[in-house]
């Protein structure tokens, strides 16, 4: 399974990429796996205050739902706009085109609950 | 996305070779089963298209056999006994007093003495409890001593290959003993039809069936000879892109289809003429059967709710099971089935709505997803109208 290295890591298996004040989120290949054929993603409003573990999108696969939680708190500043056009971006590309949301962190330092690559492969393997 | 543990769970004979092969495995109806190999879309393709293998040993068999057999059976199930010839077999009903379903199934005439009902997995124990209950022990019964009734699942497994290149794969695998001279008849079997048939000493039971709405074979043997068959077919099928499939696209072929699944269509609360399966009941068959007179009533009196089947016209999370089903503000029904249709590249569904609402092929209603009003037309069954065949 890819684990990308500059990426920090959600118990629940999402990923976030912190860059300043911003954290761009997705879910991680070995969740995408799981969940297999993503055929819709029902998005956050741009503007929607997200606490940390609060549940921020709904992904459908063939078979079942499920929900993404926001693994940091903030606003949802964008959301990817791509994915309602084509949702299996999120098995074909977890950590590119398959993002999923970006939000402007409550507290950019607060990263702690995050796993980092190594510690999320010792999850998942 | 958590695994499930399989300690508790109820495994087939091909347990280990799915696992072996990278099957996706997770609990269904008790049992441990591969939900899907590659993906879920493009097994489904695959039957569509080429053909699927599917492990479908958890299914249940049940022989009943003796000079009594078939009229005994009449008095149970709801098609017509009495006309099922040798070596074909009918869709049929196991009902309650209330003329609810315990169970919908497959019944084979082997011989006029020896019949074998295909029933569902979930139901096993159900089934069988409930036809022993009602064999006739007295003496003073006609029928008394003259009917066996024995529950096979344990012995018995089955796969189901299915798809346009089926007949092709499975006829190259049973041609392939060249002790066995005799013709392989799989050209000619009609739709469900079966034969016995025996390739290097291993005996198979094979039915022209399925669950797909492709052609396709269903075939048993005993729970010694799953993994060769298996593995046979596997390597027979290789040039026609036969895929090993799941439990996935089993469900979303069938819905496709519009074929019940009991415990979401289908229950003992459930009759089937309110499932529209009118055509599987003989209702004024002179021996009667266990629901007759509440079908009949029923029938004279009109059924409150019918199945429908629906396609989502805009985009949208997919129908599951138990959505609300509107027409405008009011709420006439819920989703049984739901799911998204890879054939159609959208939602689909079934489920139970008021006659009384008046909604026919072409009405338009809403479905409503986790709080999302979607909308959607009830269309004709069969949802994908392409693989139609009788």
């Amino acid at each position: 399974m890819n684990v990308p290295d500059n990426l920090l890591y959600a118990e629940s298996h999402e990923w976030a990429k912190i860059e300043g004040e911003i954290a761009t989120v997705g879910i991680t290949d070995h969740a995408q796996s799981e969940l297999s054929d993503v055929v819709h993603v029902e998005l956050p409003k741009v503007g929607a205050v997200l606490k940390s573990g609060a549940v921020a999108a709904t992904v459908d696969s063939v078979k079942a739902a499920s929900d993404i939680y926001a693994p940091l708190s903030g606003t949802v500043t964008e959301v990817n706009p791509a994915l309602s056009k084509d949702p299996a971006l999120v098995n074909t590309d977890a950590y590119g085109e398959g993002w999923m949301f970006k939000l402007k962190l409550s507290d950019p330092s607060a990263t702690g609950n995050l796993k980092s690559a190594a510690d999320y492969t010792g999850q998942i393997s | 996305m958590e695994s499930t543990a399989p300690d508790q769970l109820l495994r087939t004979a091909l347990a280990d070779t799915h696992v072996a092969e990278g099957a996706r495995m997770v609990e269904f109806g008790g049992w441990y089963m591969p939900v899907q190999y590659r993906g879920i879309l493009q097994e489904h393709k695959a039957v569509r298209e080429s053909a699927g293998l599917f492990d479908i040993s958890h299914m249940g068999e049940l022989l009943i056999t003796g000079e009594g057999a078939a009229a005994w059976l009449d008095s149970l199930l709801t098609n017509n006994v009495a006309r099922l010839k040798p070596g074909r077999g009918q869709y049929t009903f196991l009902l309650n007093e209330k003329g609810g379903v315990i169970d919908d199934l497959i019944l084979y005439c082997i011989t006029s003495e020896r019949y074998i009902a295909v029933i569902n997995a979930s139901r096993i124990e159900r089934d069988f409890l409930w036809m022993r209950d009602h064999l006739p022990w007295t003496h003073s019964h006609p029928q008394a001593e003259r009917v066996h009734l024995f529950n096979e699942s344990g012995a018995l497994s089955a796969v189901a290959i299915q798809g346009p290149n089926a007949e092709k794969i499975l006829s190259a695998f049973l041609a392939s003993d060249s002790e066995h001279t005799g013709p392989c008849a799989l050209s000619t079997l009609p739709r469900s039809g079966m034969i016995e048939h025996d390739v290097e000493n291993h005996e198979f039971f094979i039915a022209r069936t399925g669950y797909t709405g492709e052609d396709g074979f269903e075939v048993f043997c005993v729970n010694e000879d799953a993994e060769y068959l298996w593995k046979e077919l596997r390597k027979f099928g290789e040039p026609y892109g036969l895929a090993p499939a799941g439990l996935g696209c089993r469900d979303t072929l069938r819905l496709e289809m519009c074929y019940p699944l009991n415990g979401n269509d289908l229950s003992e609360d459930i009759t089937p003429l309110e499932a529209g399966l009118g055509k599987f009941v003989a209702l004024d068959k002179p021996c009667g059967f266990i629901g007759q007179t509440a079908l009949q009533k029923q029938k004279a009196e009109g059924v409150k709710r019918k199945l429908i089947a629906f396609s989502v016209t805009g985009k949208g999370a997919p129908p599951r099971s138990h959505n609300a089903i509107y027409l405008g503000d009011k709420q006439i029904g819920e989703t049984t089935s739901g799911g998204f249709s890879p054939s159609l590249g959208g939602g689909i569904g079934m489920g139970y709505v008021e006659i009384a609402s008046g909604v026919t092929d072409g009405t338009a209603i809403d479905i409503d997803v986790r709080g999302t009003r979607l909308p959607a037309v009830v269309v004709a069954k069969p949802i994908y109208k392409k693989a139609a065949k009788s």
